[in-house]
């Protein structure tokens, strides 16, 4: 396939991802900024005056880094998980098959299409939190360095999950019990160095983690963790993914008969 | 005569088990209308699957225009257009936009794109409804954009699997003509139906699979002239005797109803032959027309032969 043809199939792909997000915009987008909203008010505001500091910082700064990114996982993921699989439920991803399209070309536009939701609904948390919080940004290129490969992980995350899903539930399932209970524990509302050693170790496994620390570090300059460390299991995670969704479409997993 | 499709030992077992192609060999020249028949479940959607690569076959080789699918699948991609035969965009969506994504998906700049979109929904009568969610559409104008959508990167081969399923018959017939003219401009056309007046009034060339295998493979032609019994059904002008019966060699005439007889003509007889008996008998013909579709019978006899027949 020709460059330009490659360029012009992707374009689509991605125009057709976010004209979709936008059209249900009251489901994509409105959501996630009240829900998160509700965090600023009731943890950050009412809770966290009475909480007091937390690593160096008042607790409403120290949970607004975690609560951008909570936005941006959820939404990067469960915009690739739906519209593909909503694509597969309805056939119209043969209109893909069919086209003469390399596969890589298929996953970055989708991937593309969920990154651009995730940063979208990522940016206007962001907005509000200035409502609450002072963010004194500390390091620009690991803040956009790091938000933008979360989101192309929980991209490729949820292209993984829209390819085994058989139906509606299964579109669900990963997000409700493995996603949220990973982020909740991942250090957005607490330092884990109020945890006991023994917990500390096992947060240390939970790749959300380093994305959360990592971006509070390019915000407020204080992290748990080696920021380096952090990027460099983020490139891994995202080649890993990359590599399997792939190799995913190669074998027509869930798409191809 | 260039091969538009040419397929050789195809086989397709599923994981289930079930064998849906059993060594299907084809061959359909360019240009040419085709029509692939077959019972429900014979095998014609998986080969067309195979052919758009929406199925993994499992054994034989399928070239396209002379190219072979798996080293040339980009060009062969590019040379093909598929309509299936279930519904299969978007239901949210507008009509233009899915057929604009479409070209997208083909690599067709915007404007080339905007063009194609235009013409093709123009020629399918849906040019009124290109800002309308296409769930709102009729079954019809579902079934004409899906053509619209197959025929927006021009094709050399377009795939109709059904396409007029559920479609009333006016606008059966006038997406008859549409096809004839896209197939006189060069197109070669592969039809799958149920409808076997369609294919009788289409297609050039002819095969019938049946439980993955090809059990006829003909020209239309040569196929209907094999039949060699025809049976009609005439309508009189006055009310006919009771007991109206006539036999003699090649030729059955009897009352159907107080107003038409059914004869049947065969051993190279012809109709002339019963009109000629009605006349001495002097009963008036009005009207003639077949009694049953001449490839249906067919159809059903070769089906018959095969044993998969109801009959």
């Amino acid at each position: 396939m020709y460059t330009n043809h490659k360029l012009i199939a992707f374009e689509t792909i991605v125009i057709k991802e976010v004209r979709r997000f936008m059209r249900i915009w009251s489901q994509t987008m409105l959501p996630p900024v009240i829900t998160i909203s509700l965090y600023f008010v009731i943890f950050g505001n009412l809770v966290g005056s009475r909480i007091g500091e937390m690593g160096g910082y008042r607790y409403m700064e120290f949970i607004v880094p975690g609560l951008i990114m909570m936005a941006v996982i959820q939404n990067s993921y469960s915009n690739v998980v739906s519209s593909f699989f909503s694509q597969k439920f309805q056939r119209s991803v043969e209109e893909l098959l069919v086209a003469p399209i390399p596969n890589y070309v298929i996953l970055s536009g989708f991937v593309v299409g969920g990154m651009a939701r995730g940063l979208c609904v990522g940016f206007i948390v962001t907005l509000v939190s200035l409502f609450f919080a002072d963010l004194p940004l500390y390091s620009l290129s690991i803040t956009v360095g790091v938000v933008l490969f979360t989101s192309l992980v929980f991209s490729l995350g949820g292209f993984i999950n829209a390819v085994f899903a058989n139906n509606f539930d299964d579109v669900s399932i990963i997000p409700t019990f493995v996603l949220t209970p990973l982020i909740y524990l991942g250090g957005v509302f607490y330092s884990i160095e109020l945890l006991p050693p023994f917990w500390q170790l096992v947060s240390r496994l939970n790749p959300i983690f380093y994305m959360v620390n990592t971006f509070r570090y390019g915000i407020l300059g204080t992290s748990d963790i080696d920021v380096a460390w952090a990027f460099a299991m983020l490139v891994l995670f995202a080649a890993l993914l990359f590599g399997a969704c792939i190799w995913l479409l190669r074998r027509g997993t869930g798409i191809r008969s | 005569m260039t091969i538009a499709i040419s397929v050789s030992k195809l086989e397709k077992v599923y994981a289930s088990g079930v064998a849906a192609l059993k060594g299907v060999s084809l061959e359909i020249e360019q240009g040419d209308f085709f029509a692939l028949l077959g019972p429900n479940g014979a095998g014609k959607s998986t080969f067309i699957g195979i052919l758009s690569t929406l199925v993994r076959r499992t054994g034989g080789d399928v070239r396209i225009f002379g190219r072979d699918v798996d080293t040339h699948l980009y060009q062969t991609k590019l040379d093909l257009g598929v309509v299936p035969q279930e519904i299969n965009f978007s239901q949210f969506e507008k009509v233009a936009d899915i057929v604009m994504t479409q070209a997208g998906y083909y690599g067709l700049p915007r404007k080339l794109a905007v063009h194609r979109a235009e013409k093709y929904l123009k020629q399918l009568g849906l040019w009124e409804k290109r800002d309308t969610r296409s769930r709102l559409l009729s079954g019809g104008m579902k079934r004409r954009m899906m053509i619209a959508r197959a025929l927006v990167h021009e094709p050399r081969l377009l795939i109709l699997d059904e396409p007029t399923a559920g479609v009333d018959i006016e606008l059966r017939r006038s997406m008859w003509d549409f096809l004839l003219d896209i197939n006189s401009s060069g197109t070669t056309i592969v039809l799958t139906t149920h409808y076997l007046e369609e294919a009788e009034q289409l297609c050039r060339n002819i095969a019938i699979i049946d439980e993955g295998n090809i059990i006829e493979n003909t020209s239309m032609k040569k196929l209907l002239l094999e039949l060699d019994v025809h049976a009609y059904i005439l309508d009189t002008e006055h009310d006919l005797d009771a007991d109206l019966e006539h036999k003699e060699p090649g030729l059955v005439l009897r009352k159907v109803d107080s107003h038409s007889i059914e004869a049947v003509v065969s051993g190279g007889r012809d109709i002339n032959s019963a009109i000629a008996v009605l006349d001495r008998l002097g009963i008036r013909i009005l009207s003639m027309r077949n009694k049953a579709n001449r490839l249906e019978q067919l159809f059903l006899s070769r089906l018959r032969e095969s044993g998969n027949g109801s009959g």
